[in-house]
């Protein structure tokens, strides 16, 4: 019997479980897919957003500036990539400029600190790379970039180090009332039983929610199509580059991410349904939009593109109430979503805490190793860790000098990676240049070693997706 | 550490430059290797075709691979195998990583031969899903020539580079069904001899200019939708054809690996994707060579090979007798031709020198034009292809009177 069975592990589940870590709560994770940061959460822009957008009073203005200052310290004891690399919103006429007046309004009544207008010098100078066609900008100091997988992945491993279960491919399907208890129980049979249930389960939370009655709210499907570019292009821009929207649209932005590539876009789609796959004009929408923001995109530098959807609540704010008796409701979390996760996890721990009179864990530990770890050592000291464990000399991803030992660590450390985009989740090997056409076949025969799979077993994400399926010759 | 010439990398042009090298009087030489065996991409190259031009023989990869790991092993050669270079500077420090540790090599000389990767399907923006089941052609041929495990059963191959035409052949000896090569362009990327071995002879069919538009599945591909392509290379709406398939594969061009070149501060030729050098293969740095795939992309390895032999004499001759005073002349790129390597050639060198060049386009009936300011030679071809690089030799009196060497490829009529 759990205390508290969170379902979903994308951002808002995986630092939810960690806030309720620091209390006496035994705490199970459960994640329909095979790995956590699964859906939004893997896909996003990575926007640390410094609170100007969010209508006031509303819950997205609330936990976005207050996520926003907690992201900092977050992610330096999760041992994830974030840096205050400040944002910028292009006017590119006297109207836009007026839009941007209005931000600032609406930023400072949100408690955003620090916005400024800048003129058209002070943005090219800041920004060489930006059109010259622009004409102000919006600066946000307060914004930053993060890496979104690497802080949920992490937000679950810290949870996990400090007491809490996680079971993946787990999709709730049924939800029954046993005395002081619920039972909630996957498709294949498992289940489990909780005094509380948090829905955090994203795509999945008005289903989560209607399992336990009538829900107050729906969630809809929008999409987002990306695309990135190598890391031989950072610098390009330094700062996260939006536009204001207008009457044609929102735009997309431009911006380093914490490991140095570039990323355009998102579009912004209604669809029905979840599904991420790029539509044919997506390329068209978010490279017409880019290129007028900036010259000189390096696009012969595109190594990937890709698509999330975000599940958006009909309230066209966050959900984060009780559903019931025994549920807590944290659905709709669409931007700023990532930004406000560490305040929306403490949040709801807190209120939980406080429900269950749970006394404080004093053996939380906050601190997480991180997995880049070993790249920012010094020569001396990677000499150091190699002469204890020779697999940190040995590398596996070249284009992005993974070795051996930190793929070692990421089969290993809580959560363990399972499969291809596991390992690529959590050291970035297979994420550069190649786009794993080299190492692929070393990550596949480490995840049959560590798991005792056949070669036929190993999967790209979990499920039936299965890297070989022609047999043996 | 301290060494007179160090190679970066194992595969055909390191170990051809090595020996060169070493029976140009360089004796120590040593090659930096990061997989556990050098021979480079040929160990998994198990079709035949190698040394047909150099050997007078139909080898296969490994075969010959090993004719030059052989005259290695004769001489002694030194080569540090699961060794990684992480850094090369243009002082030639040479910065490696392996199970000892991470340690600096101070070479006197240093060749390049990297080599070169597949481009990846990331950098096509292919709409639809990213599911399992979508490989590079080397990856594949990887996984069926090195490890025995076939990719899938329908196969679609998009692309028509000489990786891809050699795994229709390979996937459909060992049961699969590929379905069909989609290629953009109007014509293949490929060798001739492999479009006729690889694909005609098991009525592979060949679509020119089509294009994926759409990859389909969610776990694993389920399928794909290809379009003819208008002259901008945009799909036409209402040409689709669509290929129900377990298994994709991209042989959509080679890039050089040159990351650490530029590290080194040498600049790229934005044609090859390589350095640029000169007849020598001498980079911009002093005592610096390149050679190979990291060069510019060759479609057969006897090139490779004569190119290396190339780079490891001068290097062996610069490591004994210094930098020689050079008179450069550039080369230049005329009408229908895509590049010409060496992109410099030293007027002072009293031998031949063998210029590279590759067309634009394919046609027929081909009249090269070599013009070097004072002189013009022409001789004619009867087809010409972007697949197949082409090659003429400057005699030394030749270069000495260049103002420049120009080639360009006309149509006759």
């Amino acid at each position: 019997m759990y205390d508290i069975a969170i379902v979903g592990g994308g951002c808002i589940g995986a630092l939810t479980a960690r806030e309720l870590a620091r209390y006496r709560l035994k705490t199970v994770v459960l994640e329909a897919a095979s790995d956590v940061a699964a859906g939004a959460s893997r896909a996003n822009s990575g926007i640390v957003h410094a609170g100007f957008d969010a209508a006031e009073g509303s819950l997205k203005a609330k936990f976005n500036v207050l996520g926003n200052a907690m992201m900092e310290t977050v992610c330096k004891e999760l041992g994830v990539e974030y840096k205050n690399n400040a944002s910028l919103v292009l006017a590119f006429d006297e109207e836009q400029e007026n839009t941007l007046r209005e931000l600032v309004e609406r930023g400072k009544k949100n408690g955003v600190k620090g916005l400024e207008i800048l003129n058209k010098e002070e943005v090219l100078r800041r920004e060489p790379n930006v059109s010259k066609e622009v004409f102000a900008a919006l600066y946000a100091p307060t914004g930053g970039i993060v890496c979104p997988f690497t802080l949920t992945i992490a937000a679950m491993g810290n949870a996990m180090d400090n007491g809490a279960e996680l079971f993946t491919d787990f999709e709730v399907v049924a939800a029954e009332e046993q005395g002081d208890s619920v039972r909630l129980s996957a498709a294949d049979g498992r289940s489990v039983n909780a005094k509380y249930v948090i829905n955090c389960a994203g795509a999945g939370s008005q289903k989560v929610a209607e399992l336990f009655g009538k829900a107050n709210f729906t969630v809809h499907a929008r999409k987002g199509e990306y695309i990135l570019l190598d890391s031989s292009t950072a610098g390009y821009v330094k700062s996260t580059i939006f536009t204001v929207p207008t009457k044609a649209g929102k735009g997309v932005l431009v911006t380093p991410t914490t490991d140095g590539n570039t990323l355009i876009g998102p579009t912004s789609v209604e669809e029905e349904t979840f599904d991420t796959s790029i539509r044919r004009e997506g390329f068209d929408d978010i490279l017409g939009k880019a290129k007028k923001m900036c010259d000189r995109l390096p696009l012969g530098e595109t190594i990937t593109s890709f698509a999330g959807v975000r599940a958006y609540s009909d309230r066209h704010d966050f959900v984060l109430e009780e559903g019931g008796e025994r549920l807590f409701n944290a659905a709709g979390i669409e931007s700023p979503g990532l930004t406000s996760s560490p305040a929306i996890g403490k949040y709801i721990a807190e209120k939980i805490a406080d429900k269950f009179h749970a006394e404080k864990n004093s053996d939380f530990n906050p601190n997480r190793k991180s997995y880049a770890f070993f790249k920012k050592l010094s020569v001396e000291e990677k000499n150091k860790i190699i002469a204890e464990n020779p697999e940190f000399g040995q590398i596996v991803c070249r284009c992005e000098s993974v070795t051996l030992g930190e793929i070692r660590e990421a089969l290993t450390r809580n959560p363990r990676a399972r499969t291809i985009d596991g390992i690529k989740l959590r050291t970035r090997a297979g994420m550069g240049r190649c786009q794993s056409g080299f190492c692929q076949p070393a990550q596949l025969e480490l995840l049959m070693k560590e798991y005792g799979l056949r070669f036929d077993e190993v999967t790209k994400n979990g499920k039936k997706s299965f890297i070989i399926v022609g047999g043996e010759i | 550490m301290k060494r007179d010439l160090v190679i970066i990398g194992g595969g055909p042009a390191g170990l051809a430059a090595a020996i060169a090298a070493y029976d140009a009087g360089c004796k120590d030489v040593v090659i930096v290797e990061r997989e556990s065996a050098v021979g480079g991409v040929l160990k998994q190259c198990i079709h035949n075709g190698f040394g047909l031009t150099r050997f007078k023989e139909n080898l296969t990869g490994p075969e010959y691979a090993h004719k030059f790991i052989d005259e290695a092993e004769k001489r002694n050669i030194e080569t540090l195998t699961d060794t990684f270079v992480i850094s090369l500077d243009d002082k030639k420090r040479v910065t490696c990583m392996n199970k000892s540790g991470i340690f600096t090599i101070e070479a006197k000389a240093v060749i390049l031969a990297m080599g070169c990767r597949e481009r990846s399907k990331g950098a096509l923006n292919i709409a639809g899903t990213r599911p399992a089941g979508l490989f590079s052609a080397g990856t594949a041929q990887k996984y069926v020539n090195l490890k025995g495990w076939l990719p899938g059963k329908r196969v679609v191959i998009l692309g028509s580079g000489d990786i891809g035409l050699i795994m229709a052949r390979r996937m459909t000896l060992e049961g699969a069904k590929v379905l069909c090569v989609s290629e953009i362009m109007p014509y293949s990327s490929g060798l001739k001899r492999n479009i006729a071995q690889c694909l005609n002879d098991f009525n592979i069919p060949l679509y020119l200019e089509h294009t994926v538009v759409e990859i389909e599945g969610k776990e694993r591909v389920t399928g794909v939708t290809l379009a003819r392509v208008d002259e901008n290379k945009r799909p036409i709406p209402g040409t689709e054809k669509h290929f129900d398939c377990d298994t994709v594969l991209f042989s959509v061009g080679l890039i050089p690996e040159n990351e650490l070149t530029k590290r080194a501060g040498i600049s790229l030729d934005s044609r090859t994707k390589g350095a640029q050098v000169d007849g020598d293969r001498e980079t911009q740095i002093e005592g610096i060579f390149a050679c190979g795939n990291v060069l510019h992309v060759h479609d057969l390895v006897d090139f490779v090979s004569e190119e290396a032999e190339t780079a490891g004499k001068s290097a062996a001759r610069y490591v004994l007798e210094g930098e020689r005073k050079k008179d450069y002349i550039l080369t230049e790129n005329g009408e229908n031709t895509a590049y010409v390597l060496p992109q410099k050639l030293d007027r002072n060198k009293k031998e031949a020198q063998k210029l590279y060049f590759r067309v634009r386009a394919a046609f027929r009936n081909a009249e090269i034009v070599v013009d070097t300011g004072v002189a013009v030679k022409k001789f004619n071809k009867i087809a010409v292809a972007p697949g197949e690089m082409e090659s003429v030799t400057l005699k030394a009196e030749e270069i000495a009177s260049a103002k420049y060497v120009r080639i360009s490829v006309n149509r006759r009529a």
